[in-house]
């Protein structure tokens, strides 16, 4: 098994890493070793330097560290998963061969993979999953719009969204990137007061890292991002939240609430009041308002972590001000049963009708077709498309998802 | 953690255990509790002595609380209680003047100079990522340090450098005493009224409710909007004054002089009380009364038995082991209890 950050010791010599594992006496057998380093290298045309720190190393190389380790063990499945994350093109191109190379000879390579092309590269067959079964296998070649559909699955498209007349900019980003060196920048992005943009791409590929500069949790490298015409890019997180933006993140008990501490003691973290004694009384009084306003099943009293998935959701929610100028939201509707899910999107609809923009990322492309105006689509970190929800379909979707631009 | 029913039953494995450990040393266990009940509350004398430690055990105590409520370990407390007595003992030293002057400069000299002790590490971790564990470690032998410096150096006793103590401060700095009673009021209104402002600063206050969202999840206590470092810092600052106090204490109101062990170890007892007593406000008091009495009853148990009265700080870490075992066993077992869901979670 190769796994996407190759498991190497970096502190370790190539040769320690190597040896790793190795049957033998208590004692390191560090000449025989060498030995079959050398060999193991120049028989896929792999060069190490033995004594090396693996920290020196790059990710390709580490990688192939790790395969030569495998093979000299005498591996005959080679499970890679997403090795083509963090390596360069050269790279890429040198573990194909290799790859090629061992299943001529006999080996079995199982490549996991969300880069088509990769797969359509490299493969004989191919196995579909979606949400942790297995949907369909092919032989390759195969059509790539099935795979796309087989990946994403048949969507059928009800139910209609009011149309709410756009207002003034309310997210603006010009030139954004994410680090000093970063490769290239986000395109300039303007998100209108009652607008929803959607974020599509694979888990992983960015979203996250997009909405946490929006809130202002994380810095730009460079470029500016404006709220509501202020400009905040680089100004501390409490600028964003007196701008009126609002996060709410995926991880509902991790990031979003406080375990251990009541629904009512949850409103009265975020509610404007100064007071030095808190007033139990009122906090009461407000925590039971809110609670039935946005229907949570549990008292003021209830701690956070004992309510369900969806009341967390709800709680979370409901601590948000009415109608924010820019709500930010991690997959809205993640792990909720379907009545909660309507309900969430309900509430942000009417938010939307008041003037809020409302920018989402989610992995269901059903949701993002039904309820985004704009899709934004993530690949490896940027932003490779930005199409209206109107023109878009699910197959054209899936193909941007796995980087096929059009 | 239900406590109603982890306590009870954890001073019930503690005693069991000391009761064995008892019975190893061939004293009769009986006996040897009744000893120490004796030693502690025997008579007034006795119970002056139990107060005594109590002060100073009681004031960290609370502000160790301040710590563990905002999720801060904070080791460093032995330094801030050394700091606290050598600012104590700086006023005590320089400033002259009438009793009602200077005493209530020596609190305050002993609360600041704790405080800007416990900044240091409070800063190192806002500023620059250091773990308040090890930078408390080495800021409380650097504070042990500066204590020694002081005793055989600028202050030591005319003609004579001995790691004895420092010359008795003037009198009329002393915490004031009532008769003949060794306890002074003065104290036990400064550390009852700390008691009892921890209470409600951890309970009822917004600052308190900030604080504890802080330490029990930084990252959506910051999403909300508190200035989270912050919070880290003022709980550093109000434990290290209060440990300062603690200083003071064992300063002016016990030795009445600066010696190098001025901590008595109370920070660290501190942190046992805490524990034990689940980070909750109300328990600390008793809790740290309990401690003292074990502390102080126990210097009978070899006066009388012959046995060593290093029991007591057997008894004390038993105790405190005993409730982390009970507890952690039923955060072990509600784990791997049948799962309850209200709805589908993904």
């Amino acid at each position: 098994m190769l796994h996407q950050d190759p498991l190497v010791f970096l502190p370790f010599s190539v040769l320690d890493n190597f040896l790793l594992g190795a049957p033998g006496g208590p004692f390191l057998d560090r000449k025989l070793g060498r030995r079959a380093l050398g060999e193991t290298a120049a028989r896929y045309g792999f060069d190490f330097n033995a004594d090396a720190p693996t920290r020196s190393l790059t990710v390709g190389e580490r990688q192939q560290l790790e395969i030569a380790r495998l093979l000299w063990r005498g591996a005959r499945v080679l499970i890679l998963d997403e090795p083509t994350t963090g390596i360069s093109e050269p790279q890429r191109v040198e573990l194909f061969a290799v790859l090629r190379r061992l299943a001529a000879e006999d080996l079995i390579v199982i490549f996991v993979s969300h880069k088509l092309e990769e797969v359509e590269a490299l493969c004989h067959r191919v196995t579909v999953m979606s949400r942790g079964k297995i949907v369909g296998r092919r032989t390759l070649p195969a059509p790539r719009d099935e795979l796309v559909r087989l990946m994403f699955g048949d969507i059928a498209l009800g139910g209609t969204r009011p149309e709410v007349a756009l207002g003034e900019p309310a997210l603006t980003l010009s030139g954004v990137a994410v680090g000093r060196r970063a490769a290239s920048p986000y395109p300039d992005l303007t998100v209108a007061a009652g607008e929803v943009l959607g974020l599509a791409g694979l888990e992983g590929s960015g979203q996250r890292t997009f909405l946490r500069l929006c809130a202002g949790l994380e810095k730009p490298g460079s470029g500016r991002i404006a709220v509501g015409g202020r400009a905040l890019a680089r100004q501390p997180y409490r600028r964003f939240l007196d701008a009126g933006v609002h996060f709410i993140p995926a991880g509902r008990l991790e990031e979003g609430l406080i375990s251990g501490l009541s629904v009512a003691e949850h409103f009265e973290l975020v509610g404007g009041n100064s007071s030095f004694i808190v007033d139990r009384a009122a906090a009461t009084a407000k925590a039971e308002h809110r609670i039935a306003e946005f229907s949570i099943m549990g008292t003021p009293a209830t701690t956070a972590d004992a309510l369900s998935g969806g009341n967390q959701q709800r709680l979370l929610m409901a601590m948000a001000p009415d109608e924010p100028m820019l709500l930010l939201m991690e997959h809205p509707t993640r792990g909720l049963d379907l009545g909660s899910g309507e309900w969430v999107w309900e509430r942000l609809l009417r938010s939307r009708a008041g003037g809020t923009a409302i920018v989402f990322a989610s992995s269901d492309l059903e949701e993002l077709l039904r309820y985004s105006d704009r899709i934004a689509v993530f690949y490896e970190g940027g932003i490779i498309a930005v199409v209206p929800a109107a023109a878009a379909t699910a197959s054209s979707l899936g193909l941007l998802i796995g980087g096929v631009m059009p | 953690m239900n406590r109603l029913r982890s306590v009870p039953l954890a001073i019930v494995i503690g005693i069991g255990a000391t009761v064995l450990l008892l019975l190893a040393a061939g004293a009769p266990p009986l006996e040897a509790m009744r000893l120490i009940f004796d030693g502690a509350f025997g008579n007034t004398s006795r119970v002056a002595a139990t107060l005594m430690a109590w002060l100073p055990l009681v004031l960290a105590a609370a502000g160790l609380l301040i710590t563990f409520q905002a999720g801060l370990w904070n080791i460093g407390v032995e330094g801030q209680i050394v700091m606290g007595a050598i600012g104590a003992a700086w006023v005590a030293r320089t400033v002259p003047g009438p009793s009602a002057l200077v005493v209530p400069l020596t609190l305050v000299g002993g609360a600041v100079l704790g405080a800007a002790w416990a900044l240091l590490p409070a800063l190192l971790r806002t500023r620059f990522r250091v773990h308040e564990i090890f930078s408390g470690v080495a800021l409380s032998f650097v504070a042990a340090s500066v204590a020694v410096y002081l005793i055989i150096g600028p202050w030591s006793r005319v003609g004579v450098a001995s790691t004895s103590g420092t010359d008795l401060f003037d009198e009329r700095t002393w915490l004031p005493t009532a008769g003949s009673w060794r306890v002074s009021p003065v104290a036990l209104v400064v550390a009852v009224a700390a008691v009892v402002s921890v209470l409600v600063l951890l309970r009822d206050s917004r600052f308190g409710l900030r604080l504890r969202a802080v330490g029990r999840n930084p990252e959506s206590a910051f999403l909300f909007g508190i200035p989270t470092g912050r919070y880290t810092v003022a709980a550093f600052g109000l434990c290290g004054a209060l440990a300062g106090l603690a200083g003071t204490v064992q300063a002016t109101g016990f030795h009445h002089k600066l010696v190098p062990a001025i901590s008595g170890g109370y920070g660290f007892l501190g942190i046992l009380v805490v524990l034990l007593a689940g980070f909750r406000a109300v328990w600390i008091a008793p809790i740290a009364l309990f401690f003292a009495a074990v502390q102080v009853g126990s210097t009978q148990l070899s006066l009388r038995l012959g046995i060593d009265s290093s029991l007591a700080g057997v008894v004390q870490g038993v105790l405190v082991l005993a409730v982390m075992i009970v507890g952690g066993a039923q955060v072990y077992s509600a784990a791997r209890g049948p799962v309850v869901t209200g709805e589908e979670e993904g």
